[in-house]
């Protein structure tokens, strides 16, 4: 086959109907173009939203819950120890939901090599006090360094500086929302009340805004060994400890596998989070339908614009055949056609896609729920580039070759008897 | 011994019988017997209807759908692959048909050149000498190039001869060839086949329904109700 004089043949018939072959080309561009526009911008929202819980959420949680012991102290009995056993209200100890072994559990945690990093926490209940109104809320002790680099803390704070809460003693981050309630700035001094009836005085040192108005409402953050005083614990105890993995598709596997080795509870992300999973992939699966759809439109504008080009130029089909050029022939110049005009407005189309997210990246977007997002979000992932030149050219290939096999097909004496 | 090369038979019908089946079926083609030799400047005439085209579709390769066999060349015809017959009809049959069939999109060189380079048995350069040379045989090289469609009726038929020459084939087949031209440039056309045959001992079959142009003509073979009657 000759590729270089068919390469000829299609050029002069796409360059003879070049307006018609313009406008079949950006049907493609505007498929593209807007494939991954929507794609990329649905896949930077979905990030967003994710992140908006994953940042946050550790990848596994261990902690110990209040329940009662499954080992009662019939079962230990040698007597009976082949019978089974029915105990009616048992109850838990009591005994806080604590991790007590917590410098043990690390040091075996932080040599696992699937493990990216650890940070400890210590929740408690507490009452913001505001003159004689008491504000029911949780604070949170954390170890700072470590909840800034594996759950960006430092995001989300919004005012002050997150480090003041390791170098300033008893001090406090509270929720924006709160502290606008309890109508406290920074530099305050506020008074709170432990589960157990204690008073405590925090000096406020910045606010944050995790975007989840719930929780900014209720919230509280100070430095782990603060939380410790506070609740009158050693440095040894703690109620959580987060886990972010390498590899965040682990997390249910090793969930189960930390319960088991250190007789803890845990939860992994995929479980306490399920909801989120699932709207991402709905919105994904979505913006690839639409894309899709898009795409296929364009590949009828091809399909309408070879079928009238083959109408046009049956004269032309039907002497090439008469001298010499094979169905072969004829229809690789319409494939090649096809797949040009394909190739072209599939790359204008990239370029395109580009230059849209570029501007949607750009357009302002404020939202108090979300202090860090200032512009629209943007995933520019380059796989949905390749994903766009793939099915352009599969599209463009279908929506060629059924056009092509017709003027392959063209029977030259019938077309040169009926002049 | 030269004029027995002369005389070798190029193309031979054998048998050759045909039917239209739509919308009831009719026989075009009865038992048709025909043998070409090189050099030979045949003409097929006959009233409308009565088959010639329909053989010459058959000599031509384009159509396969017929009983009886075809050699060109030696070689027979039937029951071969459509793209061993294209071959064949790039390689050994030139065409001209009652329209000319340039491609606007070419100009007139370009679509001379256009089954030499499908032949892609010379480099382009060659065959772009070639081209002009056969324009210049017709005398119509100062159009060279230029568009088909600026060129007069006259013209672009002998540039359709020009593209039918460019390969050298073995015959030249003709299908009235001059039935859209005025008397002037039948005349020229005439010339030129006649010229074909004698300066270039070139094969040419022409179905016409011209008499005073077949009368030019070698040989005549008139067909009436799809037989060869004279």
């Amino acid at each position: 086959m000759n590729w270089k004089l068919n390469g000829q043949v299609a050029i002069s018939l796409l360059l003879a109907k070049w307006r018609q072959t313009l406008v079949a080309a950006i049907g493609v561009t505007f498929g593209i173009t807007f494939f991954i526009t929507l794609l990329s911008f649905m896949s930077g929202l979905n990030d967003l939203l994710d992140g908006l819980i994953g940042n946050r959420t550790p990848h596994v949680r261990l902690y110990n819950e209040v329940q009662p012991n499954d080992k009662q102290p019939i079962s230990l009995h040698p007597d009976h120890q082949n019978d089974y056993h029915f105990i009616r209200s048992i109850k838990p100890r009591n005994k806080l939901a604590r991790i007590y072994n917590y410098s043990a559990i690390t040091q075996t945690l932080e040599k696992d090599p699937r493990i990216l990093g650890l940070a400890p926490k210590t929740t408690t209940q507490v009452f913001y006090n505001v003159g004689t109104v008491d504000i029911a809320g949780v604070i949170y002790g954390i170890d700072v360094e470590q909840e800034a680099k594996l759950f960006m803390f430092a995001d989300y704070v919004t005012q002050g500086n997150f480090m003041d809460l390791k170098n300033v003693s008893n001090s406090i981050i509270l929720g924006k929302s709160l502290a606008e309630k309890m109508m406290v700035n920074i530099g305050d001094i506020i008074q709170l009340t432990t589960g157990k009836g204690q008073q405590v005085k925090l000096k406020v040192v910045g606010f944050f805004e995790s975007g989840l108005m719930d929780f900014d409402k209720t919230q509280g953050y100070v430095y782990i060994n603060t939380a410790q005083k506070i609740l009158g614990v050693s440095n040894n105890e703690i109620t959580d400890l987060q886990i972010k993995l390498k590899d965040i598709t682990q997390a249910p596997i090793l969930a189960k596998e930390f319960a088991q080795t250190f007789e803890l509870n845990a939860i992994d992300i995929q479980t306490a989070n399920s909801q989120f999973e699932t709207g991402g992939r709905v919105r994904s699966i979505i913006s690839y339908a639409v894309g899709i759809t898009l795409l296929i439109v364009a590949g009828f504008g091809i399909y309408n614009i070879l079928n009238m080009m083959i109408y046009e130029k049956i004269d032309s089909i039907a002497i090439l055949k008469a001298t010499g050029f094979s169905s072969q022939d004829v229809n690789l110049i319409f494939v090649m056609i096809a797949l040009s005009i394909g190739i072209f407005g599939g790359f204008v189309g990239l370029i395109g896609g580009l230059s849209l997210s570029y501007i949607i990246d750009h357009i302002p977007f404020n939202t108090p729920a979300l202090p860090t997002i200032k512009t629209y979000p943007i995933n520019y992932n380059p796989k949905f580039y390749l994903i766009g030149t793939i099915f352009s050219l599969i599209t463009t290939y279908l929506a060629g070759y059924l056009p092509a096999r017709k003027a392959s097909k063209i029977d030259p004496v019938v077309i040169i008897r009926g002049k | 011994m030269l004029l027995s090369v002369e005389n070798k038979t190029i193309l031979e019908a054998i048998n050759i019988t045909k039917y239209f089946h739509d919308p009831i079926t009719v026989k075009v083609l009865d038992r048709v017997n025909l043998t070409i030799k090189k050099g030979d400047f045949l003409s097929i005439i006959g009233k409308s209807g009565c088959g010639k085209s329909t053989l010459l579709y058959i000599l031509s390769t384009m159509d396969t759908n017929y009983e009886g066999d075809l050699f060109i060349d030696g070689v027979s015809m039937k029951n071969r692959s459509q793209s061993f017959l294209a071959r064949v009809r790039n390689e050994k049959i030139g065409f001209v048909f009652q329209f000319h069939y340039l491609l606007n999109e070419f100009n007139v060189l370009k679509n001379v050149m256009l089954p030499g380079l499908k032949l892609n048995k010379k480099s382009p350069k060659e065959i772009e000498h070639d081209a002009y040379e056969k324009l210049k045989i017709l005398g119509i090289e100062k159009e060279a190039f230029k568009n088909p469609n600026q060129l007069s009726g006259g013209q672009k038929q002998r540039v359709a001869i020009a593209r039918a020459m460019i390969n050298e084939p073995i015959i030249i087949m003709a299908d009235e060839p001059t039935g859209n031209l005025d008397k002037k440039n039948t005349e020229i056309v005439f010339d030129i086949f006649q010229k074909l045959a004698t300066h270039y001992h070139q094969s040419l079959l022409i179905v016409t329904h011209d008499q005073e142009f077949a009368n030019r003509t070698d040989k005549i073979i008139e067909m009436q109700d799809g037989k060869i009657i004279h």
